[in-house]
């Protein structure tokens, strides 16, 4: 992309995101705002997706609720309300987009990568 | 009324005040003051302004030799776009003067004129926003215009009826969009929303007409 797009794009970067993977489990910390209070909510579920590029890059955190019920969450990394992002556990997959999770019955078990 | 010529680089996404926004990225200036109209001289206030500057060489074989001339006359260097842009204030401005995005400023509303993408020979769909019929369930109509008119009277088409045909490819302007970065350092406008042309097609960003 042009270079002068990367660079209006540089200063919305964000460095403190941990370099993350599709596999990985993660706790994601975001700032909601519920009238005029502000706290912090956490997500916490494997990355099945990772996609675009500069400032519109996101990743897609799923996480089965209550009643089994399949979460997924967006969440672009230069988001401003993301408080931050911990890496629990790096998953060991052979696919970049893991949409066949989402079908799985049960329990979804990710290896384990070492690195 | 003020005016800047540049290029439209593209689009991306731009946080301010935790807000997401979708700008078109434009690189805009430096132009020169080529020639300067006022209405005391009985025409109307207006700066034309030259975008893009080329070396001799270069300008003698992209430009013809009645432009190229006039950049001689006026001991400037040559440019490769010229564009007029109306301004109230023809005043304070110099022939051979530079002007830079810094005349925007965030927040301001301004018009953008463009030529828009070309679309070719389009159907009624695209063209027009005719619903056309639906895809399957055994329905014969699908992207057709349906019925064009009454029959024996009138006994004809109406003029302008919507119909296929070229669309798209023609100067356009949209209106009253918003300012949202201002990076003059390296010539940049962010401006929010889309604006007609493909990625570096010429732009033409002016203050708003209509606010």
């Amino acid at each position: 992309m042009d270079q002068y797009i990367r660079a209006l794009e540089k200063e919305h970067m964000r460095e403190d995101i941990p370099e993350l993977r599709p596999g990985d489990t993660v706790r994601v910390y975001v700032r909601v705002r519920e009238g005029n209070k502000e706290r912090t909510q956490t997500f916490e579920g494997f990355i099945i997706r990772i996609r675009g590029s500069g400032t519109g890059r996101s990743f897609t955190v799923r996480r089965v609720g209550a009643a089994g019920v399949g979460v997924e969450r967006v969440f672009p990394f230069s988001c401003p309300s993301l408080e931050k992002v911990q890496v629990l556990r790096r998953g060991k997959v052979r696919r970049a987009k893991l949409y066949y999770l989402r079908d799985v019955k049960g329990k979804v078990k990710i290896k384990e990568r070492r690195s | 009324m003020k005016g800047i010529i540049g290029r439209k680089l593209g689009m991306t996404r731009i946080y301010q005040d935790g807000r997401a926004f979708g700008v078109t990225v434009i690189k805009a200036g430096p132009c020169t003051v080529v020639q300067k109209k006022s209405a005391e001289e009985g025409e109307y206030d207006a700066l034309q302004l030259g975008f893009e500057e080329l070396t001799k060489e270069r300008a003698r074989k992209v430009l013809s030799k009645p432009i190229y001339q006039r950049f001689e006359h006026a001991k400037l260097k040559p440019h490769r776009v010229l564009r007029e842009i109306k301004v109230s204030n023809v005043t304070d401005y110099k022939v051979g003067d530079v002007i830079d995005v810094g005349i925007f400023a965030d927040g301001e509303i301004v018009d953008v004129t463009s030529i828009s993408k070309g679309k070719g020979f389009s159907g009624v769909m695209k063209r027009w926003n005719f619903r056309g019929g639906e895809a399957t369930r055994g329905s014969k109509f699908h992207r057709e215009m349906g019925s064009m008119g009454a029959g024996t009277d009138p006994a004809k088409i109406f003029k302008g009826k919507k119909m296929p045909g070229r669309y798209g490819g023609v100067r356009m302007t949209v209106q009253n969009l918003k300012v949202i970065r201002v990076d003059a350092e390296n010539g940049l406008i962010a401006i929010n929303g889309p604006v007609p042309g493909a990625r570096g097609s010429l732009v033409v960003v002016k203050s708003s007409r209509r606010p």
